[in-house]
């Protein structure tokens, strides 16, 4: 079995594209839709990187990224952030909560693949 | 003062201006030094053949000294001299209203349009940033548009595709096609809404203010007992915080109509010459509410002009009711000299101060200003505190010693302001 990566996005067709690809790539992927619940989500799948969208229903992707950071269990699970807000600040705010990458909607599929890998190390 | 006195005040500045000698000016024109002296300290009368020569030997329009510029023309042409900086020769606005008065105004109306532009663009820039609505829209497009490239991309790439997955994909691809097309439209049709730019660009005070002063600020809807303040403000058509502050405003009006009933209060106006500490004596209301109710009397009943300024316990004005020659300016800071900030250090006291304005046109108003408490006091909370002020512009009677006042520091020449905050476009320092 591949390694595990959580998609915590709630667009059901980018859910869908980059599930495909990642599956394709050889990756175990799970998906969560909701903000609120995205670390019981996390804790109960310790996946080993996550995709976490920025705007999400109940919870923003920033907060749960300090979730991430602050816990024990979680601290270092490789995150790459996903936004349709590209602005400077949001990119800042993420790394220095800790995001190992930030990426920009629209995105490339190749440029996703990659960088799962690079997190992953492989 | 009258204009007819200024004249010499005028003649004076223009004079000094010029780097003339009083005995100079004096003899080309053919009179002594001591009269010239007597007529530029507004001590005798001027017109006629003796002004135009002054004119001619200072080498201004005899207009320019028998009447002055136009004390708005020129503070605007001063804000606009203030958006381009010190190269602008200030000094020479009010010799250029009087030669030029088409190309002063023109002036003036271009610096309108640009900082009314500017609160636009503001406005814009802030919607940009911070508006949910558009953020929104925006996001909903991006996404979809990510959702199409990204399946797109799966169709169109190297790798085989089975048909179940292709099918999916194609329809995916459509689904958020027909998405994409009304998210498009929808934030097409919100950047697009119809005077939603220009109300943005003014504040929601100034956008209740603008719609009051259609009305005079006066509010007869809300006269008498059976005021009915909800059924007002959905009439005035103002919606989100303007129709707020409208509300707060329209009943507070209706309490004070309430408790000074029109007909009685002009009555008792006149009856004190509009003194508003002899009419809160009769009708022993406070007086906050007595300078409201002055300046909200109908405008057709012939009531001298009267301005009004309120702001909260930072100075910040939360509304003014502008009048000609009485203007305060809410963005950069008015001038901390007004009576109505003084009041803010004195709460509870009644102010009266006569202040006068820069300038030759010297434009005088008697100022009644006061700081209360404008909610229940509570242990352990500060007191909310409003400052409110009464403007009668050139009151009769002159104490003879106004306090000099300004609109607003970039724009004032007065060289010896300990309360200046930064320095003048003139060149006049801190």
């Amino acid at each position: 079995m591949g390694k595990r990566v959580l998609l915590i996005e709630d667009e059901p067709n980018i859910i869908e594209a980059i599930s495909f690809i990642l599956s394709r790539d050889g990756w175990t992927v799970h998906t969560h839709e909701d903000g609120t619940t995205a670390m019981d989500k996390v804790l109960g799948f310790p996946p080993d990187m996550i995709i976490l969208d920025v705007m999400l229903p109940g919870r923003s992707g920033f907060d749960i990224l300090r979730d991430l950071r602050g816990n024990e269990l979680t601290k270092d699970v490789p995150v790459m952030m996903l936004t349709a807000r590209g602005q400077e600040k949001d990119r800042e705010l993420a790394l220095r909560l800790g995001a190992n990458h930030f990426m920009t909607k629209p995105f490339s599929n190749t440029e996703v693949r990659d960088f799962v890998r690079d997190l992953i190390g492989v | 003062m009258p204009a007819q006195q200024l004249a010499g005040s005028r003649i004076r500045e223009k004079r000094l201006d010029r780097g003339l000698r009083q005995a100079a000016v004096a003899e080309t024109v053919g009179i002594s030094s001591s009269y010239l002296n007597l007529i530029e300290h507004n001590r005798r009368r001027i017109g006629g053949k003796l002004l135009a020569d002054i004119a001619r030997a200072l080498d201004v329009d005899p207009a320019l000294l028998s009447e002055g510029a136009d004390a708005a023309l020129l503070d605007e042409m001063r804000h606009a001299a203030a958006l381009l900086g010190p190269d602008v020769e200030v000094a020479k606005a009010e010799e250029c209203a009087g030669r030029y008065p088409g190309w002063s105004a023109l002036i003036a109306a271009q610096s309108r349009r640009i900082t009314a532009l500017q609160a636009q663009v503001q406005a814009l820039n802030d919607r940009m940033a911070h508006d949910p609505a558009l953020a929104g829209a925006l996001h909903e497009v991006i996404s979809t548009v990510s959702a199409i490239r990204s399946s797109s991309s799966i169709l169109v790439g190297p790798e085989q595709l089975d048909e179940d997955w292709q099918r999916r994909f194609h329809q995916n691809i459509h689904n958020d096609s027909l998405r994409l097309a009304e998210s498009s439209e929808a934030l097409i049709s919100y950047l697009q809404a119809p005077d939603a730019q220009a109300e943005q660009a003014m504040s929601a005070f100034e956008q209740m203010e603008s719609w009051l002063a259609q009305t005079g600020f006066h509010l007869s809807a809300l006269e008498g007992a059976r005021a009915d303040v909800g059924a007002f403000v959905k009439a005035s058509g103002l919606s989100g915080a303007p129709a707020a502050l409208l509300k707060v405003h329209a009943a507070q009006y209706a309490k004070d109509a309430a408790a000074l009933p029109l007909v009685a209060f002009e009555k008792a106006c006149r009856a004190h010459n509009y003194d508003p500490g002899a009419i809160a004596r009769e009708t022993s209301e406070p007086m906050p509410r007595i300078l409201r109710r002055m300046a909200c009397l109908p405008p057709q009943n012939d009531h001298p002009p009267m301005a009004l300024a309120v702001c909260d316990a930072a100075g910040v004005l939360t509304f003014v009711k502008p009048v000609p020659g009485f203007s305060m300016p809410r963005a950069g800071g008015a001038c901390p000299l007004w009576p109505l900030f003084l009041a803010l250090s004195r709460p509870g006291q009644p102010i009266r101060l006569e202040v006068v304005l820069p300038g030759v046109n010297a434009s005088r108003a008697l100022c009644y200003a006061m700081a209360t408490a404008c909610a229940p006091a509570h242990f352990d909370v500060p007191p909310a505190v409003q400052s409110i002020m009464l403007v009668v512009p050139d009151p009769e009677v002159s104490s003879g010693t106004p306090q000099p006042v300004g609109v607003a520091c970039r724009i004032c020449p007065r060289s010896d302001c300990t309360s200046r905050r930064e320095p003048a476009i003139s060149g006049v320092a801190v």
